[in-house]
């Protein structure tokens, strides 16, 4: 198909051109995923330890529940955060909607699942090898947990990529609680679905490419620091 | 250097019974576990060793049947038990890491920490590994390093659970050389191992274990020389051409 | 591991503190439709408020319809949208106060240059639209409740026709904006009602050309309307009112007028002083 590779080259020829307008828009996306990731993974990671090495009733329901909202459309999180962050909403008084700190909270909600889910699946599995020796040595589920998250720093850094990579790929969420306003809440895929609605192809792929460059470069940093220390440590 | 305070010893063990899957592990089991000599606890493979032990440390609730401590240990208190697996699971983290994190857990204050660890590595010959990852070891060292992170907590109790299966001749002497060194240093030694020639070193007294019951219980030289049961004698039959 | 844990928790603050760092700045949100948004004329008028008074406008580009539900629910200081008899009942229900013509742009029907309904050169939409049904030929419909969609909906009356029926075979809702129904409608050859504003700046127009325009009754007029202070209280009501009365006085006004793309003005300005 031609037209493929005009876009293509199209698309190309406006990397080569990186504008300032651009590179603010990058520049949000990184710091909106950035900070969601943060805070998502400060708290889903001890949550999905403690769903691993504690066991109280309602566990498995729980357990079954953050399975499950790994399927949750980034739409329905968008709305539901929409509709709890608007002036008519529970949490209208901080009057946060339509700004990045909404988006990273639609972020952050986003990716918790994943987070946590993933993160119980490895707790729990090195668990296995390790839970009479933490009961043997006095350590209660807060210790366990802590030294286990600790051991799997490497698995996590995966999955905490993984997590990053959805909430910077994200669009539905962020485009109803950010409202893709121009030089305050545009990140690339909000700008991405704008050109696209404006038939604007050649420029939509262009950021397309950038945000999977920007993606691939950190995954490729963690990677090799992650080789690295995994060396170190047998 | 052991924390005041009475002695948790002897341990009773009264009418333990232990099944899992409608299958008896452990039945009738009654010890009573002094303080002093090294027990050596022998049987044939799946005879229920394991399990008793971890009963005993508290690691497995019997079915039926009390395990009784003189004097409970305290939440808050050091550790006054500690038992070495046959794998030791080793933290991600340097070898002075993993003592620090078991004194941590404990409860010694954060300024202790690593004096006593640095102490604990020295007595296992592992001073001069203490910034190494404690995963890179060999895995003599690493039994060595899980000795250190038992006896550094100064139990008055050490269970070990076939500390030496797996090592080369080497590992296992230095192995043996803590044990004694920790049996010295006052701690009460209780030992499954399979290397009769071990058990003869190391332990004072035997307890026989046979299909999930104790079926001899003597002196260490009375137990190799004339064994009182028919399955003892089979076994230590068995297992001598090897050793 | 401690010098990792100094390192996770900077990384953590500088990330905080980045994003709190939004520059502290007089602004107002404005909820507007895709038409005026992706047309580009806020990126040609707004400069030259935010230059006159210090107030920046950050735009929300949505359909008419939810462009008055943010306003509703107390999410925007200043409604800009297009359709008249919506724009009334909102300031009726007490939602909005103060509505002002500003400018109104045209529709036009847009379809492919095969033509299957044989409708171009026409000045009749609802002519236009009668032709599309009996012929069948696929027609790209918005369906989202914008300005737009109510539009093409009233034409289809006044036509006669009832679009639901044609539901399924060549009526085709796409519950989309204006870009992406303009999307769909050129890969699939198909007519569609648009706003001239954004099919001028739409660029991937394969077949579709203009057929229909000039009728009088595809004149699309804007209003403004300030989101009811006493229903919200946080409504930045001056800054609010600052804009409205800019983008109605003439300085605004020749900023409207001013806006050319392909040398073709979009939108005519038409408030009443
Ligand atoms: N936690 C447990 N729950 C149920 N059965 C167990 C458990 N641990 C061991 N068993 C079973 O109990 C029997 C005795 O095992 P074990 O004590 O490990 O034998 P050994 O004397 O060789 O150490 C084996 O058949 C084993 O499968
Ligand atoms: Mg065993």
């Amino acid at each position: 198909m031609s037209t493929f590779g005009a876009v293509f080259g199209e698309a190309f020829r406006l990397i080569g051109a990186l504008d300032l307008a651009l590179l603010d828009i990058v520049w949000l996306s990184l710091r909106v995923s950035l900070s969601a990731v943060l805070i998502s993974t400060v708290v889903a990671l001890p949550f999905g330890a403690a769903l691993a090495v504690t066991r109280f009733p309602g566990r498995d329901a729980l357990v079954v529940t953050v399975n499950a909202l790994l399927g949750l459309p980034a739409v329905v999180v968008g709305l539901a955060i929409y509709l709890l962050l608007s002036r008519a909403g529970p949490l209208g008084t901080f009057g946060i909607l339509f700004t990045p700190a909404a988006m990273v909270v639609a972020q952050a909600v986003l990716i918790f699942p994943l987070i946590a889910a993933l993160a119980r699946q490895a707790v729990a599995d090195a668990w296995r090898e390790y839970a009479e020796q933490m009961r043997s040595l006095g350590a209660g589920p807060v210790a366990s947990s802590l030294a286990l998250l600790h051991d799997l720093r490497f698995s996590l850094v995966t999955i905490v990529l993984a997590a990053f990579g959805r909430a910077i790929a994200e669009v539905g969420a962020v485009m109803i609680v950010g409202g893709n306003i121009d030089g305050v809440t545009r990140v690339m895929t909000t700008a991405i679905a704008l050109e696209t609605s404006k038939g604007d192809l050649p420029l939509a792929l262009g950021l397309g490419i950038v945000l999977l460059g920007i993606v691939l470069l950190l995954n490729v940093g963690a990677h090799l620091l992650k080789e690295r220390a995994q060396r170190h440590h047998a | 250097m052991r924390e005041p305070g009475p002695p948790m010893l002897p341990l009773v063990l009264e009418g333990i019974g232990f099944s899992a899957g409608g299958r008896d592990i452990l039945s009738g089991i009654d010890l009573v576990l002094e303080a002093g000599p090294r027990t050596v606890i022998l049987g044939p493979n799946g005879a229920g060793k394991s399990v008793l032990m971890r009963i005993c440390h508290g690691l497995l609730a019997p079915t039926s049947g009390r395990v009784l401590w003189s004097h409970r240990e305290r939440p808050g208190e050091p550790r006054r038990q500690a038992m070495v697996f046959q794998r030791p699971v080793l933290l991600r983290r340097s070898v002075l890491g993993n003592l620090t994190f078991a004194l941590a857990v404990v409860g010694v204050p954060h300024y202790e920490r690593e004096a006593r660890a640095v102490a604990a590595l020295g007595r296992v010959g592992l001073a001069a590994h203490a910034r190494r990852p404690a995963r890179v070891l060999s895995g003599g060292e690493q039994q060595r390093l899980a000795l250190a992170r038992a006896w550094m907590l100064e139990p008055e109790v050490l269970f070990l659970d076939e500390p030496t299966a797996n090592l080369d001749p080497g590992a296992v002497r230095e192995i043996e050389a803590i044990v004694q060194s920790i049996h010295a240093s006052g701690t009460k030694v209780v030992m499954v191992t399979h290397n009769l020639g071990q058990a003869r070193r190391l332990g004072d007294e035997v307890v026989f274990l046979d299909r999930g019951r104790i079926v001899e219980r003597s002196a260490i030289d009375r137990f190799f020389r004339t064994p009182a049961t028919a399955q003892a004698d089979a076994f230590l039959k068995g297992e001598l051409p090897w050793h | 591991m401690a010098l990792n844990r100094r390192r996770v928790a900077a990384a953590f603050l500088a990330t905080a503190l980045a994003l709190g760092a939004q520059a502290q700045e007089k602004s107002i949100v404005v909820a507007s439709t895709t038409s005026t948004e992706q047309s580009g004329l806020f990126g040609h008028i707004l400069p030259a408020f935010a230059k006159s008074t210090g107030i920046a406008v950050r735009v929300v580009a949505l359909g008419t319809g939810q462009a008055l539900d943010v306003g509703r629910r107390g999410d925007a200081d200043v409604v800009f949208v297009h359709d008249r008899a919506a724009e009334d009942r909102f300031v009726a229900e007490g939602y909005g106060v103060d509505r002002r013509d500003v400018m109104y742009n045209d529709f036009v029907l847009i379809g492919p240059k095969s033509d299957p309904a044989k409708v171009a050169g026409g000045r009749d939409v609802a002519a236009a639209l009668k032709a599309i049904a009996a012929a069948r030929a696929p027609f790209v419909s918005r369906g989202d409740k914008s300005g737009t969609h109510a539009a093409e909906l009233r034409y289809f009356k006044d036509a006669g026709v009832d679009p639901g029926e044609g539901k399924g075979s060549w009526y085709r809702e796409t519950g989309s904006g204006m870009g992406p129904a303009l999307n769909t409608a050129s890969s699939m050859n198909a007519y569609v009602l648009a706003d001239r504003g954004t099919w001028l700046a739409f660029r991937n127009r394969g077949e579709l050309r203009i057929v229909v325009e000039g009728d009088t009754r595809m004149f699309n007029p804007y209003g403004v309307i300030l989101v009811n202070p006493a229903k919200h209280p946080h409504v930045k009501q001056a800054e609010g009112r600052a804009f409205m009365d800019w983008i109605v006085a003439a300085e605004g006004q020749a900023a409207i007028a001013g806006y050319k793309v392909g040398g073709e003005q979009l939108f005519f300005p038409d408030a009443k002083r």
